[in-house]
């Protein structure tokens, strides 16, 4: 059974889909409990590859028991190991908190949202275990046709985010495609590990270095790195609560992750480094990408936009600590794929409580909440200040690394970026916290005994619960910060990189 | 030196972090209390059992969790740690029984919250108390700036938001702002943050870098309230009086006084500020401080105002001791962090009772008030006594050896700072005192029969005055600690 | 400026699928109407397919197909030179399932836009976004 746990992984969701779609023929009710449990076999067989990784080491799994380079295969190493673990335990976790907000907003869509649901996730999945770089790109359409569908549920203004959305992620996907086709050219591969065995004797040509930034941009375009983010924000904020809580944590996430496999993979940590000399700009670029999310954040007047532009600026630390070109910056960016997951699902989710029951997350909405919703505000808080980076919230470790990184390389702009950005999370949370704590202010002010609190209206316990599991991990993932980098990032990386 | 493992420490620490559920699911305010009660004696409790190890010269240590390769999550106990965490916890009871009674009083909203958020900062205080190095003192340290920032804007008016917002601004903007980019230069140069006597660096670095260094390390834990970093102070001060005289006297600004403690002697060690006469650098500011603290109370007329800036004051008289550099100089600024503490505590507790009695917050309404409260304005009084530093109460010790430490330090400024100073704190404190009881009729402003506060008010502050005075007699045990601490 | 012309003469595929791929950037970026874009979307993916397919190509080979692969003993060498790549080819039917279903999902979504906006125009359709 463990044999088989990387073909699970994608199988499992994929024929889920299948069902599913019929299921919401027959009876809508079966949807849910057969995306719960597919998803349960996926999240289970991908902590279980997780743990076969950290015993046997990179795990090869040929599809169909065809060879590599001509069959696909599935490479596993501590990689993309700890990010399918992260990205399915992230799936499930929402797909449980989906329950309630799905019969809310559409209940007559319920099997078409979570046929989407999972086949996005099996897109996720197999961008993350896949070790063909043209199935590659196939998934990563996979993942992002569903999206666009997910997003575009909402009704409102989400069909138009959405198309926009399909405009860019379009053509992110297609330089990508194009950047293979050179390196197809170049090395006659498309196995991930085929072509970088051949490559190293290509490094100075000019088509492999074509190559390597027609990808790069693509997977920026994907990940919204700025300036290439302006699909992002409306497209999020736009989509259904159970649909953004999905998509937010997870898609820029694992496109960071395809970058970090370009770099180190496909391209040795030597070549994306030393040979081509654009290490530095790109930092550069990734500390405009901070200092612009955190200020367009700061202009929002909307719970869910403004931690969009959030994104953009984590997306910024991720492709900064990357590129700093060292083993720390490295280790900091790839702790931060896991970390920025799962906080970002647990505002996410927070915020999904929230428009669940106030029907908004306009700022005027918000007041008197701690009082209303104090279960789930205490779940923010946590995921807030996990953003902000405060220990022992996973959030500090992270920025930890990526700060050190920054020292090592004599980076020091992106260490004023990451601490500039961190401070602005502090305006930007409490500003929120002010709005949900002060207002509506109580008539006599001085002692306020006198106030008529609204009365407690928490949100469903199934939207409860996932939300506090995953505030529970923000903490305990920070605790285990050092078993995770010692066990699992340090052979994520190659010796190479110091 | 011996090391025990024990995971008492850590004990000490969750035991008011766990009791939070409870506190906020019990629906009975005397069930509430009774807990918050039985968390504060267990603290005090766990945390004195560990007191006859330390004064052996033992080290008590946990660690929670290897977060980062050198730097663990970890707790150590040791004679300064000690020091504090006595009289963070001890005076937590007291507290506790002085918050009910103004609550109560004032039938104050919220009042779970405020328990719920006095356990959780305790909590944190203790940890600042118990940490084995800069990384976990940080942990705490904003562990404790977001949980007192409900208590501080307890309120929720316009006016706590505002104060609230600039108590952030100072504390956390520092705290992110400066400690952390501090803190982690200092790491990748040494490649450890472990508070040692030695200090962390092994004195080949460059002085500039050194000095940056220190000035971030000592200003960025705003805490201590050191100028130009100390308006939040005065601000806080919208917070309920149990929380000002717990928080603002005792827990939140010792830690950053301790802070800075930590750093000057743990990351720096004395030897190397000694030989690169970095001390002294901090000595100017700290006594800038002092004397410009003292000179603004003498002009604030809101009671608990005037309170505040003298923290501001004292708190700096601990930095200045622990930066003269000289043992007796240490001996005095440590010791200063438990005789301040029931000093001011007192104080607080005095001009909340006012409060809750009278409904006055400013001290030209309190001539003639002694006549009235009798028994809170005598506590005021030995109050003020220990904070000026005369016999018979605690603040006399602290003094004296404060300025037996700028004698041997050879550093006679200071020496004029330091009297100076208490001249100032005279004149701040014993007119509200005079005014109190010595007044002809026509002048004061209160009937003679005598209505104090009720009795949950007016019991914490005799004990905490009865305390200063017993410390006068019986110091040792934290003059042993301090002596301790400095290393014999 | 001989070279210049030898260099888009020899490479006439790669300047065909260039100009194509612009074309379409060009039309998703300037073109106010959001079916036109879509089309500009369309001329862009297949430019990249152009550029793939044409890549197997290979001067004097025939169909990748074995000539005497079905009933020969199979006992001669296959020379790759002789065929053209049939690799990039059938990548390119994954890629144009691909284009297809985007296609697909983009019109759907065009309409779903239409039905709310009564038109497809970016410009009128953000006039009445503000409106609101």
């Amino acid at each position: 059974m463990s044999l088989q746990y990387p073909a699970l992984i994608v199988v499992v969701p994929l024929l889920s889909a299948l069902v599913i779609s019929i299921a919401g023929w027959v009876n809508k009710r079966w949807c849910f409990p057969i995306t719960v449990a597919a998803l349960a076999v996926a999240a289970y067989s991908s902590v279980g590859l997780l743990f076969r990784v950290l015993d046997e080491g990179v795990i090869v799994y040929k599809l169909g028991g065809w060879d590599p380079p001509m069959g696909i295969a599935y490479y596993v190493d501590h990689l993309n190991g700890l990010v399918l673990a992260v990205v399915s335990i992230v799936a499930l976790l929402n797909a449980i908190a989906s329950k309630k907000s799905i019969e809310q907003e559409f209940p007559e869509k319920i099997g078409p949202f979570y046929t989407l649901y999972v086949l996005m996730v099996t897109g996720l999945l197999g961008i993350v275990v896949t070790g063909d770089a043209f199935n590659l790109y196939v998934l990563l359409e996979i993942a992002a046709l569903t999206g666009y569908g997910l997003i575009a549920m909402g009704g409102g203004r989400g069909p138009l985010s959405a198309l926009n959305y399909l405009y860019m992620g379009t053509i992110g996907a297609c330089f990508y495609l194009l950047g293979v086709g050179y390196l197809y050219i170049m090395t006659g591969s498309l196995n991930m590990v085929d072509i970088a065995g051949i490559l190293p004797d290509l490094y100075q040509s000019k088509a492999v270095m074509a190559a390597f930034i027609i990808c790069m941009v693509g997977v920026w375009i994907k990940m919204a790195f700025f300036p290439l983010h302006a699909w992002l924000p409306n497209a999020y904020t736009h989509a259904p609560s159970a649909s953004s809580s999905l998509i937010a944590p997870l898609v820029t996430k694992v496109m960071i992750y395809v970058m970090i496999r370009l770099i180190l993979t496909i391209f040795t940590p030597e070549f994306s480094f030393n040979i081509l000399a654009v290490s530095k700009p790109i930092v550069w670029l990734s500390v405009i990408a901070i200092f612009m999310g955190a200020i367009l954040a700061l202009k929002e007047r909307n719970l869910k936009k403004m931690l969009t532009y959030i994104i953009i600026a984590e997306v910024g630390y991720m492709v900064g600590g990357a590129w700093l070109g060292n083993r720390v910056g490295m280790t900091g960016a790839i702790l931060h794929i896991a970390n920025d997951a799962l906080m970002t699902l647990c505002v996410f989710l927070a915020v999904g409580n929230i428009v669940y029951k106030v029907k908004g997350a306009e700022f005027e909405d918000l007041q008197g909440l701690f009082r209303k919703m104090p279960f789930t505000m205490g779940a923010f808080i946590i995921g807030a200040i996990s953003m902000i980076g405060v220990p022992p919230t996973c959030g500090f470790f992270s920025k930890w690394y990526l700060i050190s990184g920054a020292i090592q390389a004599g980076h020091y702009g992106f260490m004023v970026a990451l601490l500039f950005s961190s401070l602005v999370n502090v305006v930007l949370f409490f500003r929120v916290f002010e709005i949900c704590f002060y207002e509506p202010f109580s008539d006599h002010h001085g002692h306020g005994h006198d106030r008529h609190p609204e009365p407690m209206d928490e949100a469903p316990v199934t939207m409860l619960v996932p939300l506090f599991i995953v505030a529970a991990i923000l903490v305990l993932v920070g605790l285990y910060t050092g078993d995770i980098v010692n066990h699992i990032i340090e052979f994520a990386i190659p010796k190479g990189l110091v | 030196m011996e090391t025990i493992i024990s995971i008492k420490p850590l004990l000490a620490v969750l035991v008011s972090l766990l009791i939070t559920p409870i506190l906020a699911s019990s629906r009975a305010p005397n069930v509430r209390e009774a807990w918050t009660f039985v968390a504060a004696v267990a603290k005090v409790l766990i945390i004195a059992s560990m007191v006859p190890a330390v004064l052996k010269g033992a080290e008590i240590v946990y660690t929670v969790a290897q977060v980062v390769p050198g730097v663990a999550i970890k707790f150590r106990v040791d004679a300064l740690g000690m020091l504090f965490a006595l009289v963070s916890s001890s005076l937590w009871i007291v507290t506790s029984a002085y918050s009910i009674g103004y609550m109560r009083a004032l039938k104050e909203h919220s009042q779970t919250r405020y328990f719920v958020f006095f356990a959780l900062a305790l909590s944190a205080t203790v940890g600042v108390a118990f940490s084995a190095n800069l990384l976990t003192l940080y942990l705490f340290y904003e562990m404790l700036s977001f949980a007192t920032y409900p208590l501080v804007t307890h309120h929720q008016d316009p006016e706590a938001r505002r104060s609230g917002r600039k108590y952030l601004l100072y504390i956390v903007g520092t705290s992110i702002g400066i400690v952390l980019p501090a803190m982690l230069i200092c790491y990748n140069m040494t490649g450890t943050l472990e508070f040692s006597m030695q200090g962390i660096f092994a004195g080949t670095e460059p002085k500039a870098t050194m000095v940056v260094l220190l000035l971030m390390l000592v200003l960025g834990f705003a805490k201590a309230a050191i100028m130009p970093l100390h308006s939040w102070l005065p601000a806080a001060m919208v917070a309920p009086t149990p929380v000002s005289a717990l928080l603002h006297a005792v827990a939140v600004v010792k830690v950053g006084a301790f802070s800075v403690l930590r750093v000057l002697t743990g990351v720096f060690g004395i030897n190397l500020l000694t030989n690169l006469h970095l001390g002294t650098v901090v000595c100017y500011i700290a006594a800038f401080t002092v004397i410009t603290a003292s000179l603004i109370a003498l002009t604030q007329d809101g009671l608990k105002r005037r309170l505040a800036f003298s923290t501001i004051g004292q708190l700096s008289y601990i930095v200045l001791g622990v930066a003269l550099l000289s043992p007796k100089g240490m001996i005095g600024g440590m010791t200063h962090i438990a005789m301040h503490a029931f000093g001011k505590i007192t104080l607080f507790f005095c001009a909340g009772a006012i409060f809750v009695a009278t409904g006055k917050k400013n001290i030209s309404e309190m001539v003639g008030i002694g006549k009235r409260m009798p028994v809170t304005m005598i506590a005021f009084f030995i109050g003020s006594l220990s904070v000026i530093g005369l016999p018979p109460t605690g603040g006399f010790f602290s003094k004296w050896y404060l300025v037996l430490g700028t004698l041997q330090a050879d550093q006679m400024p200071m020496l004029l700072v330091l009297l100076g100073s208490s001249l100032l704190n005279a004149a701040y404190f014993l007119p509200v005192v005079y005014k109190a009881f010595f007044c002809t009729s026509e002048e004061s402003m209160f009937q003679n029969t005598i209505q104090e506060a009720p009795i949950w008010c007016v019991a914490p502050l005799v004990v905490t005055a009865v305390g200063s005075i017993v410390l006068f007699f019986y110091p040792t045990l934290f003059l042993n600690l301090a002596k301790l601490a400095i290393g014999g | 400026m001989a070279d210049l012309i030898s260099i888009i003469v020899a490479k006439y595929n790669y300047w065909i699928y260039i100009t194509l791929m612009m074309i379409g950037l060009y039309a998703m970026i300037a073109k106010n109407n959001l079916v036109k874009k879509i089309v500009g979307m369309n001329i862009f993916q297949t430019a990249i397919i152009l550029f793939y397919v044409s890549i197997g190509v290979k001067k004097g080979a025939t169909i990748p197909i074995l000539e005497h692969g079905h009933g020969g003993h199979g006992h001669h060498v296959v020379h790759a030179a002789d065929y053209v790549n049939p690799l990039p080819h059938v990548l390119m039917l994954t890629a144009i399932v691909v284009g297809v279903a985007t296609l697909g999902v983009a019109l759907a979504l065009a309409i779903r836009v239409y039905n709310q906006y009564n038109t497809l125009e970016e410009d009128e359709i953000l006039a009445q976004i503000r409106e609101e």
